[in-house]
């Protein structure tokens, strides 16, 4: 994984619009959250292999990044991006990893199913 | 034989010729039983270790993260081979369910897996998570499952079943543990298994940045506790 460049996730996000997409989205606190600290709440959510396509795309913000997908139906978003991973040519692997180098949010494109 | 007698002799660690492990995760067996189970194939033993997913769906990528989403799974299932060489597991089976969704599948099937692998290996003892007390949903659940099938097998033809458990109110539900396991002179093995999870064990809550003394890995890492599961 290498920290995000916007510049070039956005000519990604660019190649892959208008097309039959699967998307796996996720965002999660762990499983360990409120066993390690108790004043933590637990959640987590994901979707995997979900259709999209989408019309339009960008990413914005200045790091931790944002994406957002504009689809025939309305909207996928992804908060708190920071690495993706680079030796994925066909697919979009981007994910968040907090301050301890855990994964906190994934957002994956792909042709192909996962 | 009195039942009490047939526990005690069954409980003796070097009588355990057949051991099957049931956990969820890679790594599940390097915090939990590593030493343990070192020390049972030292005197002899033939260890299966059926780990149910590939944790793919883990948050420890390595420091700096080095794995992904998509390569997490081929990842950690070379660390999980890695693992069971360190420890001397002779039989790993990776059963190919969805990490974080073994609450949610069909009980049958898990438990029928189970079942055959009860069936083809007749272990005498059987590690898994004491369901209820191990914190992680998938711990629960599959613990939950080993518990539930030997649960239907003849009182007399259940292996033994040692449960690991680690919530914070654990002790004050089931007690303190019935069967702690000295595995000093196998730290040199649980340390290679830990370490060969090389996404996971630099996280701050495991073993960290940080090289550790001897004393350190003594303390922390040289007893590993078990639960005997009571069915009645
Ligand atoms: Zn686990």
């Amino acid at each position: 994984m290498q920290p995000i460049t916007p510049e070039d996730i956005q000519i990604r996000i660019d190649q892959l619009a208008g097309q039959n997409l699967y998307v796996h989205l996720e965002l999660t606190t762990g499983a360990y959250a409120s066993h390690l600290d108790s004043t933590r709440h637990p959640a987590s959510a994901f979707i995997s292999n979900a259709a999209v396509r989408y019309t339009q795309g960008s990413i914005s913000g200045t790091g931790p990044y944002r994406v957002g997908l504009k689809t025939t139906q309305g909207w996928v978003y992804a908060e708190g991006l920071t690495h993706v991973d680079e030796t994925e040519k066909e697919r979009l692997i981007l994910a968040g990893h907090d301050s301890q180098g855990k994964l906190i949010v994934a957002l994956q494109l792909s042709r192909e199913t996962f | 034989m009195k039942a009490e007698d047939y526990t005690a002799m069954k409980n003796q660690q070097t009588e355990h010729q057949r051991i099957l492990v049931v956990f969820p995760h890679p790594d599940d067996e390097a915090f939990a039983a590593s030493g343990t189970l070192a020390k049972y194939i030292d005197s002899g033993a033939q260890v299966t270790y059926a780990c149910l997913t590939l944790g793919e769906m883990g948050r420890n990528m390595g420091i700096p993260p080095f794995a992904s989403r998509v390569t997490l799974p081929a990842i950690r299932k070379e660390e999980l081979a890695a693992s069971c060489l360190a420890i001397g597991i002779q039989d790993l089976r990776m059963l190919g369910f969805h990490d974080k969704m073994i609450e949610f599948e069909d009980q049958q099937r898990l438990d029928n897996e189970i079942m055959a692998l009860l069936q083809e290996l007749s272990p005498s003892l059987v590690i898994t998570f004491y369901p209820g007390y191990s914190v992680h949903p998938d711990h629960d659940a599959t613990g939950a499952a080993v518990i539930r099938t030997i649960g239907r097998l003849p009182a007399a033809e259940r292996p033994l079943v040692h449960c690991v458990a680690f919530a914070s109110n654990h002790e004050r539900a089931i007690g303190k543990a019935d069967m702690i396991v000295d595995v000093t002179a196998f730290l040199e093995e649980k340390m290679a298994s830990i370490r060969a999870h090389r996404t996971q064990f630099q996280a701050a809550e495991l073993v960290g940045n940080q090289e550790l003394t001897d004393e350190e890995i003594r303390t922390r890492f040289g007893t590993e506790p078990f639960w005997t599961y009571r069915f009645d």
